[in-house]
């Protein structure tokens, strides 16, 4: 069994507002993540996928594959885009990096056998770096 | 306990099959077979497992690892055409998943003690790309 990692970047704006909260509790929890404007991010993406070794290939993935599926699923739909205003599952869900792991596991899982119809590989973890220093990590089969 | 080091090499290789055709090959692995082969700087992390020695307070002594994993990897892998100068790669094709399988093949029996063993091998074929192997094991869901 092995595991691949590809890494991926993409660049976002977002605001932490959540609508349930008063504007002075949105302060204190989100603080300056919640300026009115939003700011933005270059996110770092991290997809792992598992499997067995292909005999013919001597690969457990084709990365080129995977490469079509982040595309379509993530990177164009997420990069250089207001995340709160453009992508429509965060009209309503905060735009944390926590929901965004979610959101992208969603597509990622929904869109998996259009790329890899077999047994395998399977999707085995996202994880996202919002900055260098704030990481982001959740498996496939994760219940949360 | 878990200690890992790290060690670079830079070695060239060809990623194809000797029985597809070359466009087959092509289609499969892209550049990656480009008939002259080319060239990656490898990182590989080497994770190894134990208790730490109740007199050293070391899981193993980072120098050792560090003398093993120069003699049996970067050795053998620096500076080489893979596919003609390292077997198994004269037979395997040299993907960052087989390359991960042949240096737990070099280093397990090399890192075995009482108290610790061989965890896990990572290889970075770029920045981009990474293996995860921890040695033979069934493939559940």
């Amino acid at each position: 069994m092995f595991r691949v990692t590809r890494r991926y970047r993409f660049a976002a704006s977002h605001r932490l507002h959540a609508p349930q909260l008063s504007e002075q509790e949105n302060q204190r929890v989100y603080g300056k993540c919640s300026h009115p404007y939003g700011h933005g991010h270059n996110y770092v993406l991290e997809v792992s996928a598992r499997g067995p070794l292909d005999s013919v290939t001597g690969r457990a993935l084709d990365p080129a594959a995977l490469d079509r599926l982040v595309a379509r699923q993530v990177l164009t739909p997420f990069d250089h885009r207001n995340l709160n205003v453009e992508v429509a599952a965060f009209a309503s869900v905060v735009p944390t990096s926590e929901n965004l792991a979610v959101e992208i596991r969603r597509r990622l899982k929904g869109a998996w056998s259009a790329e890899f119809p077999d047994e395998w590989p399977k999707l085995d973890r996202i994880r996202i770096a919002e900055t260098g220093n704030n990481m982001f990590e959740i498996g496939a089969d994760e219940i949360l | 306990m878990v200690i890992t080091r790290k060690v670079e090499f830079s070695a060239s290789h060809i990623c194809r099959n000797p029985q597809l055709s070359a466009e087959e090959n092509r289609r499969l692995f892209g550049p990656e077979a480009n008939p002259h082969g080319h060239g990656h700087n490898y990182v590989v992390e080497v994770s190894v497992a134990g208790a730490p020695d109740p007199v050293t307070g070391m899981v193993m002594d980072l120098k050792e690892l560090k003398e093993i994993l120069n003699r049996h990897i970067v050795d053998p892998y620096d500076h080489r055409f893979l596919n003609y100068e390292v077997p198994p790669f004269d037979r395997v094709v040299p993907t960052a998943e087989n390359m991960a399988r042949d240096i737990w093949a070099r280093l397990d029996p090399e890192l075995r003690g009482p108290n610790r063993k061989l965890r896990s091998i990572r290889v970075y074929e770029t920045p981009d790309l990474f293996i995860d192997y921890w040695g033979e094991q069934p493939c559940s869901a």
